[in-house]
């Protein structure tokens, strides 16, 4: 049975249960003048022995998938000849995977050795048996344990109170998944940044001028070539978002400006949506835009002017990755533009003052934090944004802030690192989760930092 | 205006002379007024021409892509190239070549009849195939059949490679141009609808290359988010807005929900890689791992949505169920949430929307490779339509051009469509209590 069948059936033994326990109530309860009164509704026995049913089976069901692999690739391994087995893990793993793709049907199972295609049969027959037994397993155990509580269902039985207590309990377990994803992001980006760290020293790594991962593919190499001096990534990645920050911070601010200031409500009921879309559009359009329009059309202005402009240059990958903040900056600013009092408006204007000076010297002075938090969240996305610098910035990592030149960024590194074939617990792969590592905590501080200062504005005028 | 004041306050008398300061500053104060309002609506003028520039220039490379070249040629279904027993092995290439030579009789010389069988098509012979093998009763007649043209050859007659260009800086030759107006004036030359482009899966020749791949890719990744994130995220969001006391339980969760919100996603692609494929050892490309990952992606924005949702009930619906009896569960369950629930609809929709534009963190998990088969489930090797965009966007030929931007199109639909349903959803159940 397919784990999708086998969750159907899972299901339908639930509704089942559900049934069982409400028919059960109802005959429990009797009718007529020898009624007996039930402390819960019918429905709530019948929820009881439903849930019931289904969790435990469901935790089996997970559990066993998660680990089924783990156990039937240890088990084929430990059935395969000395020879191959002794082999060093990094080779192993490499089996491993051929004998998988084998058993799946990706690889021709023709051309493999005869010991690894026996593998991969053991492989196709041990998982076929674990499916089956996980079938049979969550079965019966769902069965069992809808009959045991069917079995102790009593008029004065508080079903209402176990139901509800066991939502509750589920609710918590969905509100901790928050906590579960962030841990799971520090926990498996430290832990491959500190395989990495041991053999690239963390200080090497932080203030090396000197960028090329594709040269380090042997371990030995590595220590003596520093090849993983970060400095030249992060300094494009800081040039690009400061060309992307110049584009956006003007031209968000401006119209959110207009927009709440000077904007009657037809024109704003038109306008914010529009510029809303700009923030809708997936990002790799905004790539494909930069890569086939923008940096050509960079590149001729700079031949009509004489000046040299690579054709994956920064200010292209800069420019678009603006124009897609716009929105993010405009609406943020428009809000805390609104959330300043109309009192200190009324005082501006009675004072003589023009619509102008009373936005530079009062509403912008008095919005000032809110729209700094603003800025700093746009400046965390143009850090993190992928597609459009994977598609439009270069590889090659130049230590230079010129914006007519090719830099790469953190997040191009990333993707170009760990994208192809992988040697996992090779420096390179593992300087992608390095890298990561450097990005989440950026990106996690400039958040920290906004979301403190947008939380005090915002209780400042409330 | 502070001019003005300075001078009040310096002691002549001077009434008249504060009005005439402030009058005569005037006109400047007036203009620099117009310069910033203009400046105002200079930047959103910018911003929704930048928009306007992005579509049209998508559109005016993409709209041509959903018609492509056929050229009609006369096939005779060879009873000597078309055993019974091995159609699906037969030389079909042969009949499109003799198809050919019967219109260009004249053709002669290697390098020439080359150039002559590339205006065809290199996959047409599997059209061919399928033609034969659906109906066996052709062979022996022969009969007009309409065949893809090359890719090049289709971008020449929709005219990107320009003529005027000397013959070697352009990939049509000179002959190539002649048949193709010689076809074009005998009726055998026209542009159809591409079907191939949305039933086909990805392909390294243009003309065979389709989203439909990418689409059912993306479809079952949604679908895994979906089932996921929308319980998970609603069963949160009751927990925290109905259920929990204010404490440094809940207070953790929140600061991690707001700060998952702000978390680059391709970082939730390196906790996927690193956690689902390489620990739980789960299927590379899979949509599976692909729309798990999603999920954690989308699962702040589905709680923050549907925490305002039920933020936004007004408590004397709650205090007239539990003032009847009703548990804090049945409170929650029999009349809060179902006030709540459009609204909710509403920001799941929005945040699978967003989902759907999103690559970052699929690439992480292998949904890149080059996929030619339909994905059939959720554990087949797939790519969604995104990414399907940005491989297409890499491949150098013309003609994949012109299909991305087909692409972005059919992605800028679809989300289209996600979010008009989701205000429309807001239109017609918002409640003003």
């Amino acid at each position: 049975m397919s784990p999708i069948v086998l969750l159907g059936v899972l299901l339908l033994l639930s509704a089942a249960a559900y049934h069982v326990g409400r028919r059960k109530a109802f005959a429990m309860a009797g009718a007529g003048g020898r009624a007996v009164r039930l402390h819960s509704r019918p429905t709530y026995h019948g929820a009881l022995v439903a849930l019931w049913c289904a969790l435990p089976a469901l935790l089996l069901f997970g559990l066993w998938l998660s680990f089924e692999n783990a156990i039937v690739t240890r088990m084929v391994l430990e059935r395969l000849p000395e020879s191959l087995r002794s082999q060093p893990p990094d080779r192993l793993n490499l089996l491993v995977n051929d004998i998988r793709n084998i058993a799946a049907g990706h690889f021709d199972a023709a051309a493999a050795e005869p010991a690894i295609r026996e593998a991969a049969a053991a492989y196709q027959r041990l998982r076929g048996l674990s499916r089956q037994a996980l079938s049979a397993a969550v079965i019966a155990l769902a069965a069992l344990v809808a009959v045991f509580v069917r079995r102790r269902l009593r008029p004065s039985l508080r079903a209402r109170n176990h139901v509800e207590g066991i939502l509750t309990a589920l609710l918590v377990a969905c509100s901790t998944i928050a906590i579960f994803t962030t841990l799971g992001i520090v926990l498996s980006v430290v832990y491959e940044a500190v395989l990495f760290f041991r053999i690239i020293p963390f200080w090497e790594f932080l203030f090396g001028l000197n960028w090329s991962p594709q040269m380090a593919i042997r371990a030995d190499q590595v220590g003596a070539s520093g090849a993983f001096g970060a400095v030249p990534v992060f300094l494009g990645t800081a040039l690009i978002s400061a060309i992307a920050m110049t584009v956006a911070v003007p031209i968000g601010l401006m119209s959110a400006i207009y927009l709440s200031e000077y904007a009657g409500k037809t024109f704003r009921s038109i306008a914010k949506p529009l510029i809303e879309i700009l923030a809708g559009i997936p990002t790799v359009v905004y790539g494909f835009f930069a890569a086939l329009t923008v940096a050509p059309f960079v590149r001729d202005l700079g031949a009509v002017f004489g000046l040299g402009v690579a054709s994956e240059s920064a200010l292209a990958a800069g420019v678009v990755m603006g124009i897609m903040i716009i929105p993010f900056v405009c609406s943020l600013s428009d809000d805390f533009i609104n959330a300043v009092p109309q009192a200190l408006r009324d005082g501006a204007y009675s004072l003589g003052a023009t619509r102008s000076e009373t936005i530079r010297r009062v509403i912008l002075p008095a919005a000032l934090p809110g729209i700094m938090g603003g800025i700093l969240l746009a400046v965390s996305r143009a850090i993190g944004e992928t597609m459009i610098v994977v598609m439009a910035a270069g590889l090659a990592a130049n230590l230079t802030v010129n914006p007519l030149k090719a830099v790469t960024t953190v997040t191009v590194q990333i993707v170009t690192l760990l994208i192809g074939d992988q040697e996992f617990d090779s420096p390179k792969t593992l300087a992608a989760f390095a890298l990561g590592l450097v990005l989440f905590v950026v990106t996690l501080v400039l958040n920290v930092i906004a979301l403190y200062i947008v939380r005090r504005y915002r209780e400042q005028y409330e | 205006m502070n001019s003005g004041r300075e001078t009040a306050y310096s002691g002549e008398p001077q009434e008249r002379r504060t009005i005439a300061v402030v009058r005569a500053s005037l006109p400047r104060r007036y203009r620099s007024e117009r310069r910033f309002r203009f400046f105002g609506l200079l930047a959103i003028v910018l911003s929704i021409g930048f928009l306007a520039l992005m579509f049209a220039s998508i559109i005016a490379q993409g709209y041509t892509a959903f018609r492509q070249t056929e050229i009609r040629l006369p096939i005779f279904f060879d009873p000597e190239v078309l055993h019974a027993d091995a159609l699906a092995r037969a030389d079909y290439g042969a009949l499109i070549r003799h198809g050919l030579d019967r219109l260009f009789p004249d053709v002669r010389g290697r390098q020439e009849r080359r150039e002559l069988f590339a205006l065809i098509s290199s996959a047409a012979v599997y059209e061919l195939r399928d033609f034969v093998m659906r109906d066996p009763e052709l062979i022996g007649q022969t009969l007009e059949v309409w065949l893809k043209a090359g890719a090049d050859i289709d971008m020449a007659v929709k005219g990107h490679f320009r003529r005027e260009l000397p013959e070697d800086e352009r990939r049509v030759t000179d002959r190539q141009f002649a048949w193709l107006d010689r076809l074009a004036a005998e009726g055998r030359l026209e542009k159809r609808f591409n079907r191939t482009f949305f039933t086909a899966g990805d392909s390294r020749e243009p003309e065979q290359a389709g989203i439909w791949g990418a689409v059912c890719g993306s479809f079952f990744t949604l679908a895994v988010t979906l089932i996921l994130s929308f319980p998970i995220g609603v069963a949160a969001a009751i927990y925290l807005e109905e259920f929990a006391r204010r404490s440094r339980f809940t207070d953790l969760i929140e600061v991690n929900i707001n700060n998952l919100a702000a978390v680059p996603s391709i970082v939730f692609g390196l906790l996927g890689l690193a956690v689902f494929l390489n620990f739980f050892h789960m299927p590379r490309s899979a949509p599976v791992v692909g729309g798990l990952v999603l999920t954690l992606m989308t699962l702040p924005t589905i709680i923050i949505a549907a925490r305002s949702a039920l933020k936004s009930v007004p408590p004397s619906i709650r205090e007239a169920a539990l003032g009847v009896g009703a548990s804090r569960v049945q409170t929650v369950l029999h009349h809060v949430l179902p006030l709540a629930l459009p609204g909710m609809l509403t920001g799941t929709i929005i945040g699978m929307a967003r989902a759907l534009g999103e690559s970052a963190p699929l690439l992480m998990v292998g949904m890149v490779a080059f996929i030619v088969e339909i994905p059939k489930g959720f554990t087949d090797p797939a790519t969604v339509l995104p990414v399907q965009i940005y491989l297409w966007a890499d491949s150098p030929e013309r003609a994949f051009v012109e299909r991305t931007s087909a692409a972005i199109l059919v992605l800028l639909a679809f989300l289209l469509v996600m979010n008009g349903a989701a205000i429309w959803l807001r239109k017609k159940y918002e409640r003003r209590w």
